[in-house]
């Protein structure tokens, strides 16, 4: 991947967080994508996140796979390890570094094709150990590197540039995650920074696999007429059903809210998502009922946003197991091995 | 047959009938009476019903083979009849439950044909079918016992240590073993000329299998995340170093797990979590076999190129393609070797036994932390499901562990600045950093195009000077590889060359020619790349006979690609049948070699 760097001037009285650092501090290098990507909108949604979350940057890993959407962490948070993996395999090494570190925040950042495609089995089973990370899928209906290929969420009727409207079924990732029990699932777009954002913090702070779809077009292959997955599209069809405020732990929930419609969710760090239902029927706390209301509206055709499940309940991959609270990358060695003494012991079974 | 304990019994049964338990007290019953012995497994890769057959090769000699002889056939399959009988050599035993009567076609007269009616017997003596079945196994144990004058308070005792759980299950087994033994006393002439006699050879020793040892030596080794899709014949090690953490790996006061073992989704992803954690800094491998090798691929490019640790243990069986899951082969060395597309190569390990086995993995932590890069330990079916006696293991509590050029957060907190892939001490091999030690350490790590700082290139110098600093750390590698065992004398022109799970075999195969005055210089490769000295052996002289169990001969193909052999020294031995090697096939073949070499030189008669 392409990209240039960005030199590093910054404003003297550019605010700073908690821990002194400006959101300059978060940046990466200078996107090489094509302007008027929803990707880079992504990317700075996410470096507003860190930001106001204070993550210590090196305390944030930041994992891709292969595509447009997987160069992304080379745009963001410079100065956090990066891994850059091979194509639809950003899940598996999450969960290796994951096992290794649980003190670390992973952000994975991956795509339709990445994800849906060559990773599927990667991405499924991921939800299934609930690993603890915030996994982005940048949604756009096409391979954007090769040129211009449907990908699997691709709408029936959909047009692409060239030939055929697309025939298959897409594949939904928020109704596939829910069917597999992620514990934290958000839909967004690209051109709502506001609502993405806390979106984005939430699913960091979150204690379990927490994925963010983001319809994120692709201006140079899926943004024309007849495409399901352009801005104008995407602007018109998508409605948020439950908005998510993020209130940072010790921050007072300011905002007056009504009576009914709103509801706070504690997270484990003790921070706060308050959500606001726009839509009084959505409970974003039931699986079954997100689920039908999901595919409901998916079949009149709406882009269902917000927050649309959240479970606090249900423990993390390391919780699962029983694992030590310590890294396991961090015990040391010498304690690890029971000894000579203990060898003679165990081969005594074997004799 | 005439020397004493020296004797190969083999057992015919039908799988899932419980006959394990049976084997492994013959076998343990044998080694406690101090006698050496060799088991070998031969079992279809299926869980009930199909043949199967156990053969425990009594070698006073302790040779670390099979033989190519069966002196004693307990006959307890009928699907198996006909062959099991043509198998036994003239003048040695065959044992069959007479329960039913034999079919009157099926006889030699050059043997021993010996009824005893085993089923008969535990149907009158037990009830239900399970028990009738697993105690007709224990009691043809007791019939062998009197026919080769096992000592009964050794089985007893081993009886009584393994069920001392199930109190009930002792007094089964004994009246089970009774049963057998008391028969054949009553009726033959026990015990047999080819009998056993106690001796002390087994002193310090332990019978144990390969992927056990591999899984206590990850143990020791303090890998702490195991990543692994089951697959045959590699599953046993998982479930080994799962077996030993359970034990060893709980924190006491919390109950809290120091391990973390992930059954992945397949073999893709469990070396992608492999390298997710040793970037990490943790400790990390996955066991596999060939078929998940070849899922690995791409992600062992990556790691190469990346430079990531990574340790993985290939159990070979039989290839290609899905091949014969439960036989044995050493045919995934060129595969392993060059593992993914591009200039890649890798470092490879080669086991002779469980104790390497042991020894081999905590050596391979130590090189793929050190060299940055996954190491492959190369064991096979033979080494990883098969019985073994070997000496005792002994851990080593002064040696270090070598973490490698691993940067703490003080060393980055005084660097002007950090770069990842920068060869700064001219061995090829760069510093690298830990996430989350110190903001200054950060990377990005990627399989694309990099510069020696890590940043992304598409420049072809800058592509180049990394590609070429990694053969310099690839010839630092060769520096660092365990070495060869060589056995050498200046009078010998010619050698055999082997390695793995071929070596017991050859050891044995060089006495009995040297009994027939070839006398062969030895060489046992433990590792690749190759050390120089396996260069100079070959170089040292004429003819060097490359013994390896698969058809393609892919060891010499790696000697002439990496050491520059010269093709017309190395003869090719190739065994791949996938039966695990015997010593007879190697002299046979030595023989015949030697043969046309004197054809060729025209001293034919």
């Amino acid at each position: 991947m392409s990209y240039i760097s960005k030199p590093k001037i910054q404003h003297p009285n550019a605010p700073r967080n908690k821990l002194g650092l400006t959101s300059r501090d978060y940046e990466g290098a200078v996107s090489t994508l094509c302007a008027g990507c929803g990707h880079d909108s992504v990317t700075a949604a996410i470096v507003q996140s860190v930001y106001e979350l204070n993550i210590e940057p090196h305390m944030l890993a930041k994992m891709s796979g292969i595509g447009c959407s997987s160069k992304t962490p080379a745009y963001f948070a410079s100065q956090s390890h990066g891994f850059n993996s091979v194509h639809g395999r950003m899940p598996s090494v999450t969960t290796g570094a994951n096992a290794a570190n649980r003190t670390l925040t992973y952000i994975g950042v991956s795509g339709d094709g990445d994800s849906l495609s060559i990773g599927a089995g990667q991405f499924v089973h991921a939800i299934r150990r609930n690993l603890n990370m915030c996994y982005i899928i940048e949604n756009n209906g096409v391979y954007g590197l090769t040129k211009g290929q449907f990908s699997a969420t691709a709408d029936i009727g959909s047009r692409p540039k060239k030939g055929l409207p697309n025939q298959q079924e897409p594949i939904d990732p928020v109704s596939m995650a829910m069917s597999l029990g992620a514990t934290y699932i958000a839909r967004s777009f690209s051109g709502d920074k506001e609502q993405l954002v806390p979106l984005i913090k939430g699913a960091l702070m979150h204690k379990g696999f927490a994925l963010v779809d983001v319809i994120s077009p692709c201006v140079t292959f899926n943004d024309h007429e007849g495409s399901t997955k352009s801005y104008a599209h995407t602007r018109k069809h998508y409605h948020n059903v439950v908005n998510a405020d993020f209130i940072a732990p010790a921050e007072e929930i300011r905002a007056a809210y009504d009576e009914g419609s709103a509801m706070s969710i504690e997270l484990h760090d003790g921070s706060k998502i308050v959500l606001r239902k726009v839509d009084q029927d959505y409970d974003p706390t039931s699986r079954a009922s997100s689920f039908k209301y999901l595919r409901d509206r998916f079949n009149a055709g709406e882009i269902i946003t917000g927050l649309l499940l959240i479970n606090e309940a249900r423990n993390e991959m390391h919780d699962l197991m029983g694992n030590v609270d310590t890294p396991l990358s961090k015990l040391p060695l010498e304690t690890l091995n029971p000894g000579n003494k203990e060898l003679k012991k165990i081969l005594s079974r074997y004799r | 047959m005439a020397k004493l304990n020296d004797v190969v019994i083999k057992i015919a049964t039908v799988n899932g009938t419980g006959s394990a338990s049976a084997n492994g007290l013959i076998m343990k019953s044998l080694f406690r009476m101090g006698i050496p012995v060799v088991g070998k497994n031969y079992f279809p890769s299926n869980i009930q019903g199909l043949p199967t057959w156990y053969e425990i090769r009594v070698t006073a000699d302790d040779y670390q083979c099979r033989s190519d002889r069966v002196d004693v056939m307990v006959a307890m399959n009928v699907q198996t009849y006909a062959r099991d009988l043509a198998e036994v050599i003239p003048g040695g035993w065959f044992i069959y439950d007479s329960t039913w009567p034999r079919n009157r076609q099926l006889g030699r007269d050059d043997i021993t044909i010996v009824g005893i009616p085993l089923s008969r017997m535990c149907n009158e003596h037990f009830d239900g079918a399970r028990a009738r079945i697993l105690m007709k196994n224990i009691a043809y144990v007791g019939a062998l016992a009197a026919f080769m004058d096992f000592d009964l308070d050794t089985i007893t005792a081993l009886i009584e240590e393994t069920y001392a759980d199930k109190k009930k299950l002792i007094a089964s087994n004994m009246e089970a073993i009774r049963l057998g033994f008391d028969y054949a006393n009553e009726n033959f002439v026990c015990p047999l000329p080819s009998k056993v006699e106690a001796m002390d050879g087994t002193k310090g020793h332990i019978i144990i299998d390969g992927n056990t040892a591999a899984g206590l030596g990850c143990l020791y080794a303090g890998a702490t995340v195991g990543a692994w899709y089951p697959i045959t014949p590699s599953t046993s090690l998982m479930d080994a170093f799962r077996f030993f953490c359970a034990q060893y790996r709980v924190d006491p006061e919390t109950g809290k797990r120091t391990y973390c073992i992930i059954q992945a989704e397949d073999e893709l992803a469990a070396i992608g979590m492999v390298l997710g954690a040793s970037w990490n800094g943790a400790r990390s491998f996955t066991s596999t076999s060939g078929p998940g090798v070849s899922l690995m691929s791409e992600f062992l490019g990556y790691a190469y190129y990346a430079e990531i640790p990574a340790v993985l243990f290939n159990v070979q069986r039989c290839g290609p393609s899905t091949g014969m899951p439960t036989r044995t082969q050493q045919s995934d060395i060129i595969s392993c070797a060059y593992a993914s597309h591009g200039d890649t190569k890798h470092v490879l390990l080669f086991p002779a036994d469980p104790g390497e086995c042991f020894t081999m993995a905590q050596t391979a932590f130590d090189l793929a932390e050190r060299l940055q890069t996954p190491v492959m330990v190369m064991s096979d079916l033979d080494i990883g499901m098969n019985d073994w006696m070997v000496p005792e293991f002994e851990f080593d509590e002064k040696q270090i562990p070598d973490r490698g050029k691993v940067l703490s957060a003080e060393e980055l907190e005084e660097m002007e600045s950090f770069h990842r892939y920068l060869d700064v001490d001219g061995d090829g091999i760069p510093y690298r950093s830990l996430p989350g030690v110190h903001p200054k350490g950060s990377y990005f790590t990627r399989g694309s195009g990099h510069t020696r700082y890590g940043a992304y290139t598409e420049e072809s110098s800058e592509y180049k000077d990394v590609v070429d600093r990694l053969l310099l750390k690839w010839e630092t590698a060769r520096s660092l590889v365990p070495e060869p065992e060589i056995e050498f004398s200046k009078f010998n022109k010619a050698a055999i060359l082997s390695f793995g799970s071929s070596h017991g075999a050859c050891q044995e195969a060089r006495d009995r020619l040297a009994a027939q005055n070839i006398a062969l210089n030895y060489c046992r490769v433990k590792s690749f790349p190759f050390s120089a000295s396996i260069k100079e052996f070959i170089q040292q002289h004429d003819v060097v006979y490359v013994v390896e169990q698969n058809r393609d001969a892919q060891l010499r193909a790696l000697l002439m690609l990496d050491s520059d052999a010269d093709p017309s020294t190395l003869i090719s031995l190739l065994h791949y049948d996938g039966m695990p090697l015997n010593a007879g096939f190697v002299v046979r073949k030595v023989l015949e070699e030697i043969a046309k070499g004197q054809a060729a030189r025209g001293l034919a008669k």
